[in-house]
């Protein structure tokens, strides 16, 4: 059984339907890609295997338990995690306390009033193991709104590792990073998959198509094409937009 | 540029110099204040008001919760106070315990009602609430006075086992409530950098991303509401005392933006310090001001406009500038928490 499902969603915002009788499955210890157009529905999709939206009709599966209607903080404590493609960081302070405050050590003591949470070195410590997956270790002690937009990037991912996730949900991780940050993130990515399973969104086909096992296609809030990228070659939508990508480049 | 989240030089440090600085302040203030022209129950008022103002900034800077209805948990403070001595007993800690626990029972039932909300909503709760009990001070005669107020509101003696003082004396009502603000600072300090007070602090800086890190964010809300909302309580039961008697006046919509006014201008956005000093600006503007102008008020409201749009940083920003300029850079020699609070 997959470790992830979704099954027969519906989603509508007023009288438009979004998505209709969406079915996905992520199997453990893979990398899913969903691709498609602008508008197709991918980040609604997101959305709502994530939590911030309940869908209309149909429901998500998450280790066998139906994880649809819970609230986003429910899920995440059960161990789903999910990076934001529009970057969503604590600002005010350094780099070390977004991953701190995300790990499940940190909310163990969130009760605790009186106690001081920087000179805890065990959850500095720990944290610094996870700034250091992504390559952040040296900046930690640096504010966080200093990152370049790659690092920030990059630090997006370490606050959702940082919750010791058992499926990681990257939501465009490339949208807005230049050529070298993106092998970069690649090969991140590709330490990150033998620890975990993730489901990304992705514009970049071919960074999807480098990594992801299985791709899902949506466009016009249905999945019209699923497989591993070798037989979503000969899929027509997704030969011609990728001409249109190698005409665009 | 100063941040409330910046992470303190000593992270585990109970006191800290600007602790011991207020300590001394507070120690001199009785013969300080007459020295320069003012007068001893100045002191008290000032640092009642700190500690409404510490309190009230926890909900207020720390976790961007805009209330703008505090005065009326002040006021309930001050009410249970008195009414503790009327109807049940003369008695210090008593009336104190009332106090607390009468704001923080309000407290508790607003901050259910408000802690699912946000921005303008939650502000606009905050006033209906603050509101209905102002109205309440006013139109419940028969318990409160209305709008003549509660009054022969009695000092009870300070009782520690065998050893009793008089607080009826200006000077010992003042160290009574500076070694009480003491307390609250301490506690107030300890918890902003403690992990419930991060937690706090990640709601306002992203409430968002704090929900998908898998925190209850509506708890922790309706906690820091409740909290300050105690703290106000005990200021209440404070001025009660100072005033011997209880208005509804405290509870209006006028002196709740008062305490917002004071923080604001203090640098309560940007430093733990912040609202002592702007409850102290607030204070001697009002005396010294209001020494030499009847209009003082105008000009004091032209001030902090002038401060919210040139100086949002409020005087803590101010004086941080001030002490950086003038303290040469010291070579970088600690590693790690680099940045220091005021």
């Amino acid at each position: 059984m997959a470790l992830f499902e979704a099954r027969n969603i519906h989603k509508r915002f007023g009288s438009r339907v979004v998505l209709e009788n969406i079915s996905l499955a992520f199997e453990e210890g893979q990398i899913s890609g969903i691709m498609g157009p602008n508008g197709a529905g991918k980040s609604t999709c997101f959305h709502v295997l994530t939590g911030q939206h309940k869908p209309d009709r149909g429901e998500v599966l998450f280790d066998g338990q139906r994880i649809s209607g819970l609230p986003p903080q429910r899920i995440a404590r059960m161990g789903v995690s999910r990076s934001f493609q529009l970057m969503n960081l604590f600002d005010d302070t350094v780099v070390i306390e977004n991953v701190m405050l995300a790990l499940p050590a940190f909310r163990e003591r969130r009760l605790k009033a009186m106690s001081a949470v920087f000179s805890d070195t065990a959850l500095i410590d720990r944290a610094l193991v996870v700034l250091d997956q992504v390559g952040l270790a040296v900046r930690a002690w640096d504010a966080a709104a200093s990152l370049s937009y790659g690092d920030r990037r990059a630090l997006e991912i370490a606050v959702a590792l940082a919750a010791e996730p058992r499926i990681l949900f990257l939501d465009e991780p490339t949208s807005g990073l230049g050529a070298e940050a993106t092998r970069r993130l690649a090969l991140l990515v590709r330490r990150l998959r033998e620890r975990y399973t993730i489901v990304m969104i992705e514009h970049d086909m071919r960074f999807l198509f480098e990594l992801a096992d299985r791709i899902s296609v949506i466009h016009w809030g249905q999945v019209i094409a699923e497989g591993t990228p070798a037989q979503l070659g000969d899929n027509k939508w997704v030969r011609r937009s990728a001409l249109a990508e190698a005409t665009h480049a | 540029m100063i941040s409330l989240s910046d992470i303190p030089a000593r992270p585990s440090a109970w006191i800290t110099p600007p602790m011991i600085a207020l300590a001394l302040l507070l120690l001199a203030a009785p013969d300080l204040l007459p020295a320069i022209g003012l007068y001893q129950y100045l002191g008290i008022e000032i640092a009642i008001w700190i500690g409404f103002a510490l309190g009230f900034n926890l909900l207020f800077g720390y976790t961007g919760l805009h209330s703008f209805g505090h005065g009326a948990y002040l006021g309930i403070g001050a009410y249970a106070f008195g009414l503790f001595q009327h109807h049940v007993a003369v008695s210090l800690w008593g009336g104190l315990l009332a106090a607390v626990l009468a704001a923080g029972i309000a407290g508790a039932l607003v901050g259910a009602f408000l802690s699912h909300r946000r921005g303008i909503y939650y502000a606009l709760l905050t006033i209906g609430f603050g509101q209905i009990f102002w109205f309440l001070a006013m139109k419940l005669h028969r318990v409160t006075g209305g709008e003549d107020g509660l009054l022969g509101i009695p000092r009870p003696p300070l009782t520690l086992g065998p050893w009793q003082v008089s607080l009826t004396d200006n000077r010992a009502l003042f160290y009574f409530a500076a070694a009480l603000l003491m307390i609250v600072v301490v506690l107030c300090w300890r918890l902003a950098n403690s992990p419930f007070g991060r937690v706090l602090q990640a709601i306002r800086q992203n409430e968002t991303r704090a929900r998908f890190v898998g925190y209850e964010v509506w708890r922790f809300k309706w906690a820091v509401f409740t909290l300050s909302t105690m703290i106000a309580g005990l200021a209440g039961s404070l001025l009660a005392m100072a005033q011997q008697s209880a208005y509804p006046d405290v509870m209006s919509l006028h002196q709740s933006g008062l305490i917002v006014m004071m923080v604001l201008v203090g640098g309560g956005l940007v430093s733990f310090w912040g609202p002592v000093l702007g409850v102290v600006f607030y204070f001697v503007a009002r005396d010294v001001l209001g020494g030499l102008t009847e209009t003082w008020l105008l000009w004091y409201g032209l001030i902090f406009m002038a401060m919210v749009m040139l100086r949002p940083e409020g005087l803590a920003g101010m004086l941080h500038d001030l002490l950086r300029r003038s303290r040469p850079r010291q070579p970088s020699a600690a590693p790690a928490p680099a940045t220091e609070a005021v």
